[in-house]
């Protein structure tokens, strides 16, 4: 009887230890099975292509351009981004390529980890970037500058070179690849909407306008009052009811051994 | 063993699944564009061209069969046109020869017979009018909301300046309607290079130097393609102001403007209780600067005072520089909106803060950069609703809460059962 209990509690103790485990080894990004190649590329943030994660990109570009790619970003993930610039000709002499990358408010991304700005000699056939940015957050202070939701933008493009290089022919390979997903609770707070730029031509007012009427609230549903299933109340909740199992099995623990 | 293990890995996945159901990044709004793609191939026919240096092959017939094959692979609702410059004017007088720019297919739905053959009959000829043929080939694409694309395929510099091409160009892309000039270079040289370079640079297009056939209409056909996917409607044009009173007051939406060196920009963005403003700003590097630049978006007050601000600074080469900012209303400011607002009417009217955005640069002109037209400023702006603080109990989450909260209640139970056995024990013997 005894013995049964030490072993359901190793094994409990086994399996919350697998949980707690920290999550693998962060991999470098692949593409998604099926994914289909991206061929394009815009010029600016506002043609940026969209990509999504996973989706391989292979383009043709001339040496000097300034490639642009959009991504989508939730929270709680970590994106990486890698590419591989090949050059099919010979060239002057070394040239330096950067990945920058800005979020819906085209504010300038850190990266974390990667070759942002590597610089390659001139007999150098090919050159890999890449950048893994911070894990996206799920609401930040409006004066903040944390990584938040929403559309990101990759931009590619050489920062130093000898000047007759420029309009060369090159290949650009690009991978995004979200390397970890730790999701997000409600509890951590949430933006109204994420940070996708509003591409619409603006117009300009006349006036201040007058608010519009506000649209009733639609009153306190049921599922509005209940908890999300990871929710810091169920988390919580739950915790409290294993702390008074184990309290019972405790205290079970010291009887003496029943005599047969 | 495998019964717990099971029933943590479907937690998990429970878990995972709820967490992930996250704020879903709205789809933006498909636009419908009016206008279709509007784009025109300038082809230099100049004597030049007959040089035989492409692959073996002479540059005019090299470029005559990479627009067949553009032609032929054109996408049905893309509109384009073909200009030729110097294609007829055989003598030597320089004034009649600058004149000498042609449409030989009008901006439209194409027939791909009649192109092919007014391109098939082109013969090189004489001198190179670039700045004329840009100016030319900007109004035959004509004006109107979507961007429109010029493709300039030249071997030689222009011979007929002044119009500087270049300046021509920038004066071009800062007329209203918005315009992308890419340009080829077949077998460059470094002046070729640096004039095609600048014409790039100032209206945001690309440079290519071809030096083979499939690399020329690999590129054209390229550039086709994304004068279809990249031609949605353009920035509003919007004129900013010096002083925050009299700038203009803005709607959510994209904007296009210039700013000259050292100058400040003031725009007005009405923005209500509740709701949170989102700006961004990006100048273009559209002329050669000194090595290091910024820029810098504040919002400020009516009176003045800044509320937030977005800066970026940079070095080298590079297209734009930007800068973005987020503000909302905070509780206090709400707060005393309300009430105001409530003492004065029956029925609270809240009144929109407005707030200044101001866009000022720390580019500087390199000797003998022309300072007008200003850069070209694009400014975006979003009004969304505010996203209060989490304000949830101090309450807790993960695996390792579970296993301290289990571990404590064992420990709980163990310690109240030994104390109640050593109680038994103790109340027997007495």
């Amino acid at each position: 009887m005894r013995t049964a209990l030490f072993r359901s509690l190793a094994a409990l103790l086994a399996a919350g230890g697998a949980a707690l485990l920290p999550a693998a080894a962060v991999a470098a990004p692949t593409p998604s099975p099926g994914a289909t190649p991206v061929t394009r590329a815009g010029t600016s943030f506002l043609t940026a292509t969209p990509i999504t994660a996973g989706q391989p990109v292979r383009v043709d570009a001339s040496v000097g351009d300034h490639l642009y790619w959009s991504f989508t970003a939730t929270a709680g993930q970590v994106h990486e981004i890698t590419a591989t610039v090949t050059f099919p000709k010979a060239r002057g002499g070394a040239s330096t390529w950067t990945i920058d990358v800005f979020d819906g408010l085209r504010r300038r991304q850190a990266c974390t980890a990667g070759a942002q700005t590597p610089t390659v000699d001139g007999k150098a056939s090919s050159v890999a970037l890449g950048c893994t940015l911070r894990e996206v957050r799920p609401w930040a202070e409006p004066w903040s500058a944390d990584p938040l939701p929403g559309t990101y933008v990759v931009r590619l493009s050489v920062v130093d070179l000898p000047e007759p290089d420029l309009g060369a022919p090159v290949d650009v390979d690009l991978l995004v690849g979200v390397v970890a997903d730790r999701g997000a609770s409600a509890d951590d707070g949430a933006l109204a909407a994420p940070l996708v730029p509003n591409t619409k031509a603006g117009t300009v007012l006349n006036a201040v306008p007058t608010p519009a009427p506000e649209a009733d609230d639609e009153g306190d549903r049921l599922a509005d009052w209940l908890p999300d299933l990871g929710s810091r109340w169920i988390w919580t909740g739950v915790g409290g009811v294993l702390a008074a199992v184990a309290g019972v099995v405790g205290f079970a623990l010291t009887r003496r051994p029943r005599r047969p | 063993m495998i019964n717990f293990r099971r029933s943590a890995a479907v937690l998990l996945g429970l878990l995972a699944t709820t967490a992930l159901t996250g704020p879903v990044p709205a789809a933006a709004d498909e636009e419908q564009v009016a206008e279709p793609p509007r784009i025109e191939l300038v082809l230099d026919v100049s004597g030049s061209m007959r040089a035989a240096d492409i692959d073996g092959r002479t540059r005019i017939s090299v470029a005559q069969q990479a627009f067949n094959d553009v032609v032929d692979a054109l996408p049905e609702e893309t509109q384009l046109g073909i200009r030729v410059l110097g294609a007829t004017y055989k003598g030597k007088d320089k004034k009649v020869g600058c004149q000498d720019t042609q449409q030989i297919v009008p901006v439209g739905p194409v027939d791909r017979s009649a192109a092919k053959a007014a391109v098939a009959g082109l013969r090189p000829t004489g001198f190179t009018p670039v700045g004329l043929a840009l100016r030319s080939a900007a109004q035959d694409l004509g004006t109107g909301t979507t961007t429109r694309r010029i493709v300039l395929i030249t071997d030689g510099e222009d011979t007929c300046a002044p119009p500087d091409p270049c300046q021509v160009a920038r004066e071009l892309a800062a007329q209203g309607t918005s315009l992308v000039v890419d340009t080829l270079g077949l077998a460059p040289d470094e002046k070729v290079r640096r004039q095609l370079l600048c014409i790039a640079g100032a209206t945001g297009g690309t440079y290519t130097a071809a030096q083979s056939a499939d690399e020329l209409t690999g590129r054209i056909k390229q550039l086709v393609e994304r004068a279809g996917d990249t031609h949605t409607r353009a920035p509003t044009v919007v004129g900013g102001t010096d002083d925050c009173a009299s700038a203009p007051l803005l709607a959510p939406g994209v904007y296009a403007d210039r700013e000259s060196f050292s100058e400040h920009r003031y725009y007005r963005v009405p923005v209500r209780p509740g709701q949170e403003l989102r700006a961004s700003v990006s100048m273009a590097l559209d002329r050669p600067v000194n090595r290091d630049y910024g820029v810098l978006l504040r919002a400020t007050a009516a009176d003045g005072r800044e509320l937030v601000r977005g800066a970026d600074a940079g070095s080298g080469r590079a297209d734009v520089l930007s800068a973005g900012l987020r503000w909302s209303a905070t509780a206090d400011d709400e707060a005393t909106t309300d009430d105001e607002a409530a003492e004065e009417s029956p029925a609270p009217v809240v009144e929109p803060t407005t707030v200044c955005l101001v866009v000022s640069n720390s580019f500087a002109a390199r000797p003998g950069t022309a300072a007008t037209p200003g850069m070209p400023v694009e400014l975006t702006i979003d009004v969304v609703a505010a996203a209060g603080a989490p304000d949830g109990p101090d309450l807790g989450r993960g695996w390792v809460l579970l296993v301290l909260l289990t571990v404590a209640g064992l420990l709980t139970g163990l310690i109240a059962g030994l104390l109640t056995r050593w109680w038994v024990a103790t109340w027997r013997e007495n």
